[in-house]
């Protein structure tokens, strides 16, 4: 049976045809979730994409994390469901509280796009188990609020637990705590990556294809033993 | 709010159509709105009674410059007349856009616009704006967009003003593209005191759509709904084409224009874009218009006149966001994110409920009429009759005085001849790196990475690349690729071979992907039409443009004009911005324009000559701009396209750069440095004209040795000189025996002055 993979698309939802595509590549079915519906159609994971959900005119995120199908999400991430939240989606899961932190406006000020290199600080979560640890990984940046914050304790209790996810390693591109680029959920299924692994899926069209490392992880991760 | 339009004389709600008949003599500000006086009794003639307030609203924008074209018209024909022979053209001039047809039943439809006045006045606003008025173009013939680009020009970068302009315009240029989901995949950025006060903003937008889900804004089929749908109508930008657009800034009155530039809802946009787009699926539209300069004015007017028929509307059921506004102050508003379908009255019920999806909010306003009148009303009494073609098709038409300006004698003898041309070593690098660390020669990527490039996934090259390339098709590799370019200094030597150069550096730029150039488009930035000078730039423009066209045999899919560039009495450098689409068979073969492999050989195709006239050079090293600009020389650009296309689909080359601003040297710095490769290349004894002439029909190839004796057997084919100068590879651009800079001083120097000036 081939995972399905859910993808949420909010108004305003940008890289979510993205996000189906890199599912698609990773071999898994993607399934498009509407925001309006509580229902998650009994899907796989879930991907929450970049973009600007809602037009982001209160705070990044803030208004989406009251979508109907973020109900069901929620309780379900609590469940152990897959999910990932890019950029946007990210900005949504600190919003909802699935994880901790927050994101705030880059240090320079400017929407800043440009190819990085990221280090997989974690190899175990639900998103991340096919890379290595400290391994480099080609990405895509494209945000303007993209500074990981949390305060001292949780950024303390991220470390120990080995809840940071990956780090910036080319340049610290907009002012993140500790370099942090993305962190996952003490359970290991819920994370946020504030670079984009969905347009890193083949070398045509992105730096490279190691972003799809993300999305065959999570094909693994909810295989049927 | 409404005091903020005072500008605008004050309009009486119960100016109605027998009022009008009843009181002939009435004064109106006809002048004010910015029409002339034979204008006004044209008006009146039309009508056979003097026109109400709210009529006159509608006369004064869709008959104002920025609408109507009532200076260029004559000279536009041109490019109808002189079109070559082509079977792509799916639509032409006189849609919101052009559309092409780019093979296995897909169709491209682009086109460029102007916002130069807004940007200046508030640079955030007028950019972002610019973005949303040229996607809901492409929107509005039934495509989906996929990609913006962006023609900047300020005025000195080191100039006070310019750092509140630019700033202003790449954020807001950043800000509405970016959260509409477009890439923006390429453009320009340059720099000369002539847009001090006057900066140019021509945004490019790109849609794709299958032949049979083409659009046109005809309101055909009597009792069919006029469905006015976006965002509500308030009191922004009114009159902003008959008064901004259509008039040049002075010191006095700037004040009151200032709340004439409207404010952008990207995200509105975005949800407006995906219901369009679902409401073309599901087969709910007859025609469609979006509503940019003079707003429903200029949607009812067209969409009646392109269908033949007439309309009747209910101007008091438009939703508002200020309830006190009036008929004239509704029919002008420029609200942006709006949009006016007609729909078939069966299906008005399944258009609302997509709206409704979408968060959109839609209002049936009127129906399609067979009187062949424009009529509305406002709370039930008539305040609007009108044949509307009278105000959308045959507005004003002048044939402006046009006079070759003494001066041109004088500058065109100024030649480059007398400056003096480095030759020793030194001095030969001290001009690389001071083209290379100049606004215009160094990096422009403080800008562009303020634009998401990747949003959609087929972006396949963008900046710094020479021109953009998406693909369209995943499983067939099909693709297009763009190009603008422009070079003022060029126009004001000569602006008919000024703009043929421009023409002919797109579509080299598309070339040399690999891409077969196709079709054309432009934005023509000009002074006032008034004065007989900047009408000869202006004549001699189009003509060069269309003779240009007709012999590369791609025609001219459509373009706007934008008059009044000046400040005071003195006019902007001509600058017409030419876009060029091509279409790639396989996006998979595209050629980049960096050095990314060592042992390469470097092919210089195309013949150099001395030619400084209007460079990058003579401006940078000398503040020189006279004599000549380079010679034209059409039929080498086509040979040099068809060589570059060949090579590109055989796998000959693995990266190609045009030749432009600043010659050969910064085209291989450049190429090292977007690569990320060194060079040695071998000069001639007059080094100086190889490295910094700027001689057209010309770019340079990095082959794989082995395939040498194919290029050069291709380029004998095409008639295109070629000659090796060098190989790839090395820490440095090293030209053997004068200079060798390594790349991290290059890449210091190109990267330093954008940053430098504006972080």
């Amino acid at each position: 049976m081939t995972a399905r993979i859910g993808v949420v698309t909010f108004p305003g939802s940008l890289d979510d045809r993205d996000a189906c595509r890199a599912v698609q590549r990773a071999g898994a079915q993607p399934v498009e979730l509407w925001h309006d519906e509580a229902s998650l159609h009994g899907v796989d994971a879930v991907v929450l994409p970049g973009g600007f959900s809602y037009g982001d005119y209160l705070r990044c995120g803030a208004i989406a994390r009251f979508a109907p199908v973020m109900g069901q999400l929620v309780e379900a991430a609590g469940r152990g469901l897959p999910v990932l939240g890019i950029c946007n989606g990210f900005q949504i899961l600190c919003e909802a509280h699935l994880l901790p932190g927050a994101l705030a406006r880059n240090a320079g000020l400017h929407f800043v796009t440009r190819d990085i290199t990221i280090k997989i600080e974690n190899d175990t979560s639900a998103w991340t188990r096919q890379y290595q640890r400290g391994q480099d990984i080609r990405v895509v940046l494209k945000s303007g609020e993209g500074a990981y914050m949390a305060d001292p304790q949780t950024l303390a209790r991220l470390e120990a637990n080995g809840q940071v996810l990956a780090r910036y390693a080319s340049g610290n591109p907009n002012g993140s705590q500790r370099d942090i680029a993305g962190v996952v959920s003490e359970a290991g299924n819920v994370a946020g990556l504030m670079p984009h692994p969905e347009h890193a899926i083949d070398e045509l069209t992105g730096p490279s294809a190691d972003g799809l490392g993300f999305f065959a992880s999570v094909l693994q991760a909810v295989a049927i033993p | 709010m409404t005091q903020d339009v005072a500008a605008v004389p004050a309009v009486a709600a119960q100016d109605t159509v027998a009022g009008a008949a009843a009181t002939p003599g009435r004064e109106q500000p006809f002048a004010a709105l910015g029409l002339t006086a034979d204008e006004y009794a044209r008006i009146a003639a039309i009508l056979g009674r003097r026109p109400t307030d709210a009529e006159l609203a509608i006369y004064s924008v869709m008959w104002s410059e920025h609408c109507s074209y009532k200076s260029s018209r004559k000279h536009l024909r041109q490019f109808a007349e002189k079109a070559p022979a082509t079977d792509v053209l799916l639509a032409g001039i006189g849609q919101n856009a052009g559309v092409v047809d780019v093979g296995q039943g897909y169709a491209v439809t682009f086109k460029i616009e102007s916002h130069n006045h807004p940007s200046y006045v508030e640079p955030f606003q007028g950019a972002a704006t610019g973005v949303g008025g040229i996607v809901r173009d492409i929107l509005a013939m039934g495509a989906r967009p996929v990609a913006v680009m962006d023609a900047l020009r300020f005025g000195p970068a080191a100039a006070a003003d310019t750092r509140r302009v630019l700033p202003g315009v790449v954020r807001g240029i950043s800000f509405y593209g970016n959260c509409l989901g477009l890439p923006n995949i390429g453009g320009e950025l340059a720099f000369d005191p002539c847009y001090a006060g006057n900066p140019l903003v021509n945004a490019l937008c790109v849609g794709v759509l299958r032949h049979s889900d083409l659009k046109l804004a005809a309101a055909t089929g009597p009792g069919n709904r006029v469905i006015l749908f976006g965002s509500r109508t308030g009191p922004d930008g009114i009159g902003g084409a008959s008064v901004l657009a259509s008039a040049s800034f002075g010191g006095a009155g700037e004040g009151a224009k200032r709340p004439s530039v409207q404010v952008g809802d990207p995200f509105m946009e975005k949800l407006l874009i995906e219901c369009c787009l679902e409401l073309y699926q599901a087969g709910l539209v007859v025609g469609i218009q979006d509503l940019g300069a003079a707003g429903v004015a200029c949607a009812t007017t067209e969409l009646a006149a392109g269908g033949g028929t007439g309309m009747r509307v209910r101007l008091d059921s438009v939703p508002l966001r200020d309830a006190s506004l009036g008929p004239a102050e509704i029919l002008m508003s420029e609200s942006q994110e709006r949009m006016m379908a007609i729909v078939e009255p069966d299906d008005v019920a399944a258009f609302l409920a997509i709206c409704r999806k979408w968060d959109v909010l839609a209002t049936v306003i009127g129906e399609v009429t067979d009187t062949g009148r424009l009529e509305m009303t406002w709370h039930g009494e008539q305040v609007v009759d009108i044949p509307p073609g009278s105000a959308a098709d045959s507005g004003p038409v002048y044939d402006r005085p046009v006079s070759r300006p003494a001066s041109q004698e004088a500058l065109t003898a100024a030649g480059p001849e007398r400056l003096l041309l480095p030759s020793t070593g030194a001095d030969l690098r001290a001009d690389l790196m001071l083209l290379l660390g100049s606004p215009d020669g160094g990096d422009k990527t403080w800008v562009t990475e303020q634009y998401d490039r990747y949003v959609r996934g087929d972006t396949v090259l963008a900046m710094p690349h020479d021109a953009g390339l998406l693909r369209i098709d995943e499983e067939t590799g099909l693709g297009v690729a763009l190009a603008t370019d422009g070079n003022g200094r060029y126009c004001q030597l000569d602006p008919y071979a000024g703009t043929q150069l421009a023409l002919a550096e797109a579509y080299r730029n598309v070339a040399v992907t690999g891409a077969r150039p196709l079709a054309v488009t432009n934005c023509l930035n000009f002074g006032s039409p008034e004065d007989p000078a900047v009408m000869w730039q202006f004549t001699e423009a189009v003509r060069g443009l269309a003779d240009g066209c007709l012999q590369l045999g791609i025609p001219v899919t459509g373009g706007n004009v934008s008059f009044y560039n000046q400040t005071g009495g003195t006019p902007i450098q001509p600058t017409p911005v030419v876009g060029v689409l091509g279409v790639h068979d396989d996006v998979r073969r595209r050629v980049g324009s960096g050095f990314t492999a060592d042992g390469a050989s470097i092919v210089l195709l195309g013949e150099t000559r001395a030619e400084f006239g209007g460079s990058l050079w003579a401006w940078l090293r000398h503040g020189h701009l006279g004599g000549r600009p380079p010679a034209v020389d059409l039929e080498a650009e086509r040979a040099l396209a068809a060589l570059l296309a060949a090579a590109a689909a055989r796998g000959l080359i693995q990266a190609a750069h045009d030749l432009s601003d600043g010659g050969l040297a910064l085209a291989l710095a450049e190429a090292c440095l977007s690569g990320g490769t060194g060079c040695v290349v071998r000069p001639p004894a007059d080094a100086a004209t190889f490295l910094f002439s700027e001689s057209a029909a010309r770019a340079i190839v990095a082959v794989r040795p082995e395939a040498t004796d194919d290029l050069a057997a291709a380029s004998e084919h095409e008639g295109v000189p070629m000659a090796v100068i060098g190989r790839t590879g090395g820490p440095a651009l090293e030209v053997t025996g004068l200079f060798s800079v390594p790349l991290a001083e290059l890449g210091t120097a190109y990267r330093a002055a954008l940053p430098e000036l504006f972080s």
